[in-house]
């Protein structure tokens, strides 16, 4: 073994100190917004969940055809509108790359543009070429619930304009602690599920009427989903960030204790050394 | 009176979940009474007061737009805000309503913010009249 130094071993060893610290403190503010943002997810989970079972079910007891939003009004070839909603910032293990990554996959056939939520979304997508719908979301944190509405608007516009022919939404799902999801759900058109009961498509009575009806809640449904989505992508980020600081302070810790074993056998060597050489020379 | 379950959820989270014996909410076109055995039913939310008798209690809420859905027996309701009667913080719900008046009043102000403004006063005063009510009953 070529041999290193006590001085170079003993900076190595201050310097990963320094970079344990970091990766601490960044641990510890993250478990703190974790918390917070668990709770908002335990908020916003039931109404998303309850939002998205609505709209399904009435979309399964449907008999009438043509009403807005079921079908693209967009002829030609598929023109696919997505949703990302991304981190603000790195160092969150794979819970960036690995969104976008699924996004990228998603959008690859036929064309698209994207909207991305936070920073990382922007910056990867505008990397791309891949033409955004708008830059005016470069920050996920600031987001809140007018904006996610706003949005909405925007898009059912859009898509009854036919300037889309699909509306889809990326997103990471917060499992647990240790587990986030990356997934992507079609929003727009509206489509019925097959394995779902179609036996008691009893008449459902639109007040004032089917297409009045769809007009008003379909923009609500999409700001409502993307609302939701926003809340499980702050918790799965933090949750990411987390458990990857968690790591890099574990793998920082194995890092000095070798080290120092290097650095005491190093000590010991120069002084056997010594010794020897004293032993040698009277 | 027969009950049917009924879920209340905004993006604040579940309100309610359980039965209930009838309920009047305000839709886009007017009030409109759910009680158990109700044709299957969908219809956006407007403004306004709404009232449930769950257990014999009567009890009002201040339910601002959304989705009221009436689908097999089970309704629900998805609102962008519902706060229950009790809930509602009246001294803010009035500083709102002036700050909106005053909006209003101003000469020059964009198509957006006559919008905004207006829907503002509107909720302010739904949960100034929710809130007064709730009190008295």
């Amino acid at each position: 073994m070529a041999q290193v130094s006590a001085k170079e071993i003993k900076n190595r060893i201050r310097s990963m100190e320094s970079t344990k610290q970091i990766t601490k403190a960044m641990e510890m503010v993250a478990a703190s917004k974790l918390r917070r943002a668990q709770m908002q997810v335990a908020h916003s989970r039931p109404y998303f969940e309850i939002l998205r079972d609505v709209i399904r079910d009435i979309v399964s007891h449907n008999t009438e055809k043509s009403l807005p939003y079921f079908e693209s009004v967009r002829k030609g070839e598929m023109k696919t509108a997505c949703i990302v909603i991304a981190g603000d910032r790195g160092l969150a293990g794979g819970y960036n790359s690995n969104i976008l990554k699924k996004c990228m996959e998603e959008i690859q056939e036929g064309d698209a543009a994207v909207l991305p939520i936070g920073k990382k979304a922007l910056d990867f997508f505008r990397a791309r070429n891949v033409p955004l719908i708008s830059e005016s979301y470069p920050q996920a944190e600031d987001v809140c619930v007018s904006d996610c509405f706003t949005l909405a608007k925007q898009l059912c516009k859009a898509f009854k304009d036919g300037e889309y022919s699909r509306i889809l939404i990326g997103y990471t799902r917060f499992v647990s602690v240790l587990s986030q999801v990356p997934v992507t759900m079609p929003l727009l058109p509206l489509e019925k599920e097959e394995n779902v009961q179609s036996a008691s498509a009893a008449d459902v009575l639109y007040e004032p009427g089917s297409e009045e009806v769809f007009e008003t809640i379909i923009p609500e449904y999409l700001g409502g989903i993307i609302y939701g989505a926003l809340c499980e992508c702050r918790a799965a980020e933090q949750a990411a960030r987390r458990t990857a600081m968690d790591s890099a302070t574990q793998n920082a810790d194995e890092m000095i204790a070798e080290l120092s074993l290097k650095f005491n056998q190093a000590r010991q060597a120069a002084i056997t050394q010594e010794i020897t050489e004293i032993v040698a020379g009277s | 009176m027969t009950a049917f379950p009924l879920q209340i959820v905004t993006p604040d989270g579940l309100i309610f979940d359980g039965m209930a014996e009838e309920i009047v909410v305000r839709t886009t076109t007017g009030d409109m009474g759910v009680m158990a055995g109700h044709i299957n039913c969908v219809a956006p939310l407007g403004m306004g007061r709404a009232t449930m008798i769950i257990d014999g209690q009567k009890k009002y809420g201040a339910c601002i737009g959304g989705i009221l859905s009436v689908l097999d027996g089970t309704v629900r309701l998805v609102p962008t805000t519902f706060e229950w009667a009790d809930a509602i913080d009246a001294e803010r719900a009035q500083r709102a309503a002036e700050r909106a008046k005053a909006a209003l009043a101003e000469k020059n102000i964009s198509q957006e913010e006559l919008r905004l403004a207006e829907a503002r006063l509107k909720r302010a005063l739904v949960r100034m009249n929710v809130a007064d009510q709730g009190n008295i009953r």
